[in-house]
């Protein structure tokens, strides 16, 4: 890594001092860091004030950060023939900016939109028309062989997507699956012009709603660099503890989807009620069920004082106790059990070449948790949590989960035992950005690695702001779940991930 | 077997006796806003210039609750004085304009159509459709049918299958690649149909406005019945509209 420049998560950067390599030095550089040890968490093009259009990357490699860039020419050699991690961040360049990378091997729109230097389409879609475009899947070809088609609508109230399956007699041989129909054009509207900074957090706290918190965490600490904001440490605590009640309301949640999906319905009851009264516990501190208008630039807008420690600390000691008789329940069923095992495994190998993240990523073995390797907030003061089962199976991801949830619990307990009044911040503040500059911040968000990143220009102007949700590493990680399996496991497999459509689609 | 019961006993009864009893949420719960009138109008300017929803209407002095978020920065702008936020989760309407509150919003139960009541109100089944939803409106949907809730004991139901339904409940901003999806559900669902929109976004595209890449308003595709504010909108915000209108 020796071209690339040394990085902290959430650290300002002059733009300056980013190395712009060679794009082949640059190519053989990412390929050596990635082949082996390092993850891309940023891979995207902008436009520089000249028109001339650019690629960043930041890699991590261990608990280390580094960043450097090139210019991007129309037509590039592909870097996924080589690692697979490129794969899906090379697609959607092409789509945003129209640069084709040449011999990527499956090189298909991500989110069907038109680009924006108004270049030939590399996919050849006419965006008159209405999607799917021009798409053609990847099909498995012979007499036995039947395809299954589901969505983007689904059975139930969910998010819309589409599921191509090539399908011999009940097993699963490929799945494709394709996004896209929840495109609502984040990027472009959080890069607008002459727009209040002020409105962007209630923006990127609906990236997906259901990471409402870890998408604000990210994006206000990238302003607070810019800014050079100080965030009181009770304010720190508070949006520390409102991230971990965000991650167990949707694995509480989960596990009770789990649990019907394999038709023992007492769990799926029980932990449907509980997921509640953790959504309450983010309305206590924040007015709203998903925690949306706590997290703003500079700290928290609603005071946290001891009446709202009292309520978060009294219902956590209340709903422990039921919380883990019913995760005891759920895992020693051996009706849970004989679904759970051997089903959708996506080996350590596998998981390590995609580079998937998260839970996903630490049930295959891939230990990375970005609360340990690149704390914020306040959780350089927590205890790692640590995953006893990681094959990669359905068991695994919701047996990690299990785990995830007594830890966040114990988590949010000791970081109440601190009693620090958390002051508010006065909104709407306005924030002068640093110009010429360059940020990336990080979080574990409950899905995994969520991050921003913004580069502004010579006036202090956002001139590209990236958002990557963990969703954009692991879909590809649900697909190949599917391998070999039969497809009544499918829902099974996808509840195991619960994967964001929006956030994929941005 | 044994655990089964145990867990049983142990989680007990726990669904609400609403509507028989009131539901209070807690005071931190922003719900109808409250717009005083007798405020000062350069607070009232700032508080409209600073609203990233663009929300107040400085010259009517109302809010749109199908714009706002309630993220409740204009209150605390206004230090009170200029708008309150109650935590009357009360806010289905059955028109748009309805929806420019100054703190008050007209009965919902009395602007329903008869006719719906009649069809409806015994036995609703809903198909679901997210239009770019963030999944915090379908969450809070998904809810109605945990145990605290229990939709079902009242008639009300969400079906796979759009033939199955009675009408449509929509949420987000109507992405334009949904659009062709969201069309071929409504058409699919048998006439007579009702149309809900859920959440800020489907009824005017909430924090995506001024996007490209999305229709930003139900009612301007398809003729819309009920209208369900927030983002997302309480589990007990839709509860207490599905009641009122099909009731």
């Amino acid at each position: 890594m020796d071209n690339f420049l040394h990085i902290q998560n959430g650290q300002v950067v002059s733009r300056a001092d980013i190395p712009d390599l060679d794009f082949s030095i640059f190519q053989e550089a990412v390929l050596n860091a990635t082949r082996h040890s390092g993850f891309v968490v940023q891979f995207f093009a902008y436009t520089d004030e000249q028109s001339i259009l650019k690629l960043i990357t930041v890699i991590r490699a261990g608990l280390d950060l580094y960043t450097a860039g090139c210019s991007l020419a129309d037509e590039y050699p592909s870097l996924t023939p080589e690692c697979e991690k490129f794969h899906m961040f090379e697609r959607e360049i092409a789509e945003q900016f129209g640069a084709h990378p040449k011999n990527h091997p499956w090189l298909k729109m991500v989110r069907y939109h038109e680009n924006c230097r108004g270049k030939k389409d590399v996919f050849g879609n006419d965006y008159s028309h209405d999607i799917p475009g021009n798409y053609p899947y990847f099909t498995v070809d012979g007499d036995a062989i039947h395809e299954v088609a589901v969505g983007p609508v689904h059975a139930g109230i969910i998010e819309p997507g589409h599921f191509r399956f090539q399908c011999a007699g009940e097993e699963v041989l490929s799945l494709e699956i394709q996004l896209g129909y929840q495109h609502r054009g984040v990027e472009k509207l959080l890069e607008q012009a002459e727009q209040p900074l002020t409105r962007l957090p209630t923006i990127v706290e609906s990236i997906a709603g259901d990471t409402a918190i870890g998408h604000s965490l990210c994006h206000s600490q990238a302003i607070e660099a810019l800014a050079g904001l100080k965030v009181n440490d009770g304010a720190k605590v508070v949006r520390t503890i409102a991230l971990e009640l965000e991650r167990i309301s949707n694995h509480v949640g989960d596990l009770g989807a789990l649990s019907g999906d394999v038709a023992f319905n007492p769990p799926l009851n029980y932990f449907g009620r509980i997921r509640g009264e953790f959504l309450n516990m983010l309305l206590t501190l924040a007015g709203n069920r998903f925690g949306k208008g706590l997290v703003r630039p500079g700290g928290i807008v609603f005071p946290v004082l001891e009446e709202q420690r009292r309520i978060v600390r009294d219902k956590v000691a209340e709903e422990t106790p039921g919380i883990a008789d019913v995760c005891d329940l759920l895992f020693s069923a051996h009706t849970v059990l004989a679904r759970f095992e051997h089903t959708g495994t996506v080996p350590r190998n596998t998981a390590e070449k995609l580079g998937l993240v998260g839970f996903a990523g630490r049930a295959s073995g891939l230990s990375y948790d970005a609360r340990i390797t690149f704390p914020t907030e306040a959780y350089a003061q927590l205890e790692a949590n640590k995953n006893k089962r990681t094959v990669g199976d359905v068991y695994s991801r919701a047996n990690v989960r299990r785990e995830e949830i007594m830890h966040s619990l114990q988590s949010i307990t000791d970081l109440l035992r601190q009693d620090i009044d958390a002051a508010p911040i006065a909104v709407p503040a306005y924030h002068t950005l640093a110009p010429d500059s360059f940020v990336v911040t990080i979080n574990e968000a409950w899905r995994g690695e969520v991050s921003h990143c913004m580069l502004t220009d010579k006036n202090g102007s956002i001139l590209r702001y990236k958002v990557k949700d963990p969703s954009f590493h692991n879909w590809t990680g649900l697909a190949m779940s599917l391998r070999n399996q039969g497809i009544s496991d499918f829902p099974l497999c996808n509840k195991s991930f619960n994967l964001s459509y929006c956030g994929f689609d941005l | 077997m044994l655990k089964v019961i145990k867990n049983r006993w142990k989680q007990g009864y726990r669904t609400t006796k609403y509507p028989k009893e009131e539901i209070n949420l807690y005071s931190r719960f922003r719900g109808l806003p409250t717009v005083h009138q007798d405020c000062d109008k350069k607070l009232v300017r700032e508080c409209a210039e600073a609203c990233p929803q663009q929300a107040i209407d400085i010259d009517k002095m109302v809010i749109d609750i199908g714009r706002c978020t309630f993220c409740g920065q204009c209150e605390i702008q206004s230090q009170g004085k200029f708008v309150t936020f109650s935590n009357n989760f009360e806010l289905g309407t059955s028109s748009r304009d309805a929806l420019f509150t100054s703190g008050s919003l007209p009965a919902l139960a009395e602007h329903s159509k008869q006719h719906f009541k009649n069809l409806f109100g015994r036995s609703l089944q809903l198909r679901q459709i997210s239009a770019g939803g963030c999944n915090s409106c379908e969450a809070d949907t998904n809810v109605l049918n945990t145990p605290f809730f229990d939709l079902q004991r009242f008639g009300i139901d969400f079906v796979a299958s759009p033939r199955h339904a009675d009408g449509i409940h929509v949420t987000g901003p109507i992405s334009n690649n949904m659009k062709a999806a969201l069309f071929s559900t409504y058409e699919a669902v048998p006439a007579p149909k009702v149309v809900i929109a859920s959440g800020c976004c489907s009824i005017s595209g909430g924090p995506f406005w001024g996007s490209k890449d999305i229709v930003g308003d139900l009612n301007r595709l398809i003729p819309v019945d009920l209208y369900i504010p927030g983002c997302p909108p309480h589990p007990m915000t839709t509860l207490h509209a599905l009641l009122q209108f099909f009731k």
